[in-house]
């Protein structure tokens, strides 16, 4: 009953609605959710019954992985909601690769978790600037126990036949017919502007025209067959991987490719922490030509390292592209319930 | 003028290259997990309709084109320049008779036209895509005889000539399609 005592009359029709803004909307199909969730189970039975604990680390941390091209998210930790400016840095992880090796010089045993990166200014067809991430720690473990373990992992969850090991190298070799590991800047130039592709007209240095060459001329053919681990990458790529004196000297270091897609990068883990402190500062100068702010240089890992890194492999694996690999998906957005439109 | 460094890169964007305005129609983000970042740009030139692939790496820039479509209306024609005015500001523009390229057609006196404009500067002219105009010369139409797939040639007020149908007389207004300069109907006898 109204106020007045009248029936208050609701008319039969639906009152005319604002017509709804589809990011309200999550972006996965319901089939898409499930089958998340069923990877999900499947990666933890992997890695449980290969004896490895999951391990959780924190999202929002003093320290970050220092890479010229790995823009992390800062965060203000204020103490005063009177002034949410003031306040010391924490960073949103790009990776869970410092608190895990920092949980690894401690427990010296094989850990894995999943969780989320986040990494500023990524967002494509195949990056969300929040993602989630698959790494795992295994210790003792090789170089070759690392890659071994993605081979074993992949039989275990994609239909494909085994995977192939190629040296980045052979690859460069055999799609550019070029040696990446001595040819000048100026021969790579020359290469990608002899490959037919709408080659780029900037100045690059040697690892720029190196990561062009490879995302445009080589990594599309990479897994298209059987899936590929890439290896023995160039040692001024090493990231936090060892590096084999050679001649070539070459990161141990490789990644995951299935249908042209990067699905996972692994290192022997480096142990050193005064070439784990001398990268950082290596990586900040690079970001300070680029005109990118600087990292903290030390870390509570050079620390727990300096009292030993036990022998170990790590790699990290992006789920999200796992899954569109999985279910023939062609963007991370048809994965995702809100990518970072509707996020 | 702003200037696009290339995280701000989306389709859409309107930017200049060598001194002209492109249209970014597709932009690509590629990026090794640990390497540089890639912009795979497809470009439309703005003057000159054509496609272009760029591809940039991050931290690199492009400039904004200052780039604007008015509404105006066509006023005449002097010597080799038709000249417009903008419906709102009642500024005037010229454009040469390249510029116009094969509109010329449809340009009658006192048209609304859409125009791009570039650094103030007139670069393209869009007529509406339905013109009605008089017929001003044919050849008389067979008395009786309607049938659309007997064609003729029909001089219009603009002095263009268009296929018509045979049935259409001097006088009549028709209206043609200006994107493909085809006969749609006759709007009046």
């Amino acid at each position: 009953m109204g106020p007045d005592g009248a029936d208050t009359e609701r008319p039969n029709d639906e009152p005319a609605r604002k017509p709804r803004d589809r990011r309200v909307r999550p972006f996965a199909d319901w089939r898409v959710v499930q089958e998340r969730a069923n990877l999900l189970r499947e990666l933890r039975h992997f890695f449980d019954s290969s004896r490895f604990v999951e391990i959780e680390t924190p999202l929002l941390s003093h320290n970050t992985v220092v890479d010229r091209h790995l823009d992390p998210l800062a965060v203000t930790l204020y103490p005063n909601p009177t002034s949410p400016h003031e306040g010391p840095t924490l960073w949103l992880q790009t990776s869970p690769e410092f608190a895990m090796k920092r949980a690894l010089c401690h427990y010296s045993r094989s850990i894995y978790q999943i969780t989320r990166g986040f990494r500023a200014g990524e967002s494509g067809r195949l990056h969300n600037p929040e993602f989630t991430i698959l790494e795992w720690y295994q210790t003792p473990a090789t170089y070759d126990d690392g890659m071994e373990l993605v081979e074993r992992l992949v039989d275990s969850l994609l239909d494909r036949p085994p995977t192939q090991r190629i040296r980045y190298a052979d690859a460069f070799d055999e799609h550019l017919g070029i040696d990446p590991h001595r040819a000048t800047i100026a021969q790579l130039k020359a290469c990608a502007a002899a490959t037919g592709y709408e080659a780029p007209d900037f100045d690059a240095d040697q690892n720029g025209w190196l990561d062009w060459l490879l995302s445009e001329c080589i990594q599309p053919h990479l897994g298209c067959g059987p899936p590929v681990i890439l290896c023995d990458y160039p040692a001024s790529q090493a990231a936090l991987a060892k590096i084999s004196p050679g001649p070539p000297p070459v990161a141990e270091r490789f990644e995951l490719y299935v249908d042209g897609i990067e699905l996972a990068n692994g290192y022997h883990e480096l142990d050193d922490p005064v070439q784990l402190l001398d990268r950082a500062a290596a990586e900040n100068k690079l970001r300070a030509i680029d005109g990118k702010f600087t990292l903290p240089e030390t870390s509570w890992l050079a620390d727990a390292m300096a009292d030993g890194l036990p022998p170990s492999a790590g790699v990290a694996l992006g789920v999200d592209r796992l899954l569109m690999v999985r279910l023939g998906l062609n963007s991370i957005d048809d994965v995702l319930t809100f990518p970072i439109s509707r996020a | 003028m702003t200037t696009f460094k290339t995280n701000d890169f989306r389709k859409g964007l309107k930017v200049q290259i060598d001194g002209e305005p492109y249209l970014m129609v597709a932009m690509n983000f590629v990026k090794p997990g640990k390497g540089n970042a890639f912009y795979k740009c497809r470009l439309k030139n703005l003057i000159r309709n054509t496609v272009i692939d760029r591809t940039y790496k991050g931290g690199d820039s492009l400039e904004g084109a200052d780039v604007e479509e008015i509404d105006c209306q066509y006023l005449y024609r002097q010597a080799d320049a038709f000249v417009f005015m903008d419906a709102a500001t009642f500024e005037q523009y010229e454009l040469t008779a390249d510029q116009v390229d094969e509109n010329w057609k449809y340009l009658k006196d006192g048209i609304s036209c859409s125009m791009v404009l570039f650094n103030e500067q007139p670069i393209t002219l869009t007529p509406p895509n339905h013109v009605e105009l008089k017929v001003e010369y044919c050849e008389p139409g067979a008395k009786g005889d309607t049938a659309t797939n007997v064609t003729k040639l029909a001089k219009v007020e603009t002095g263009a000539e268009f296929v018509v149908p045979s049935f259409i007389n001097i006088g009549d207004v028709i209206k043609i399609d200006s994107r493909t300069g085809d006969y749609v109907e006759r709007v009046r006898s």
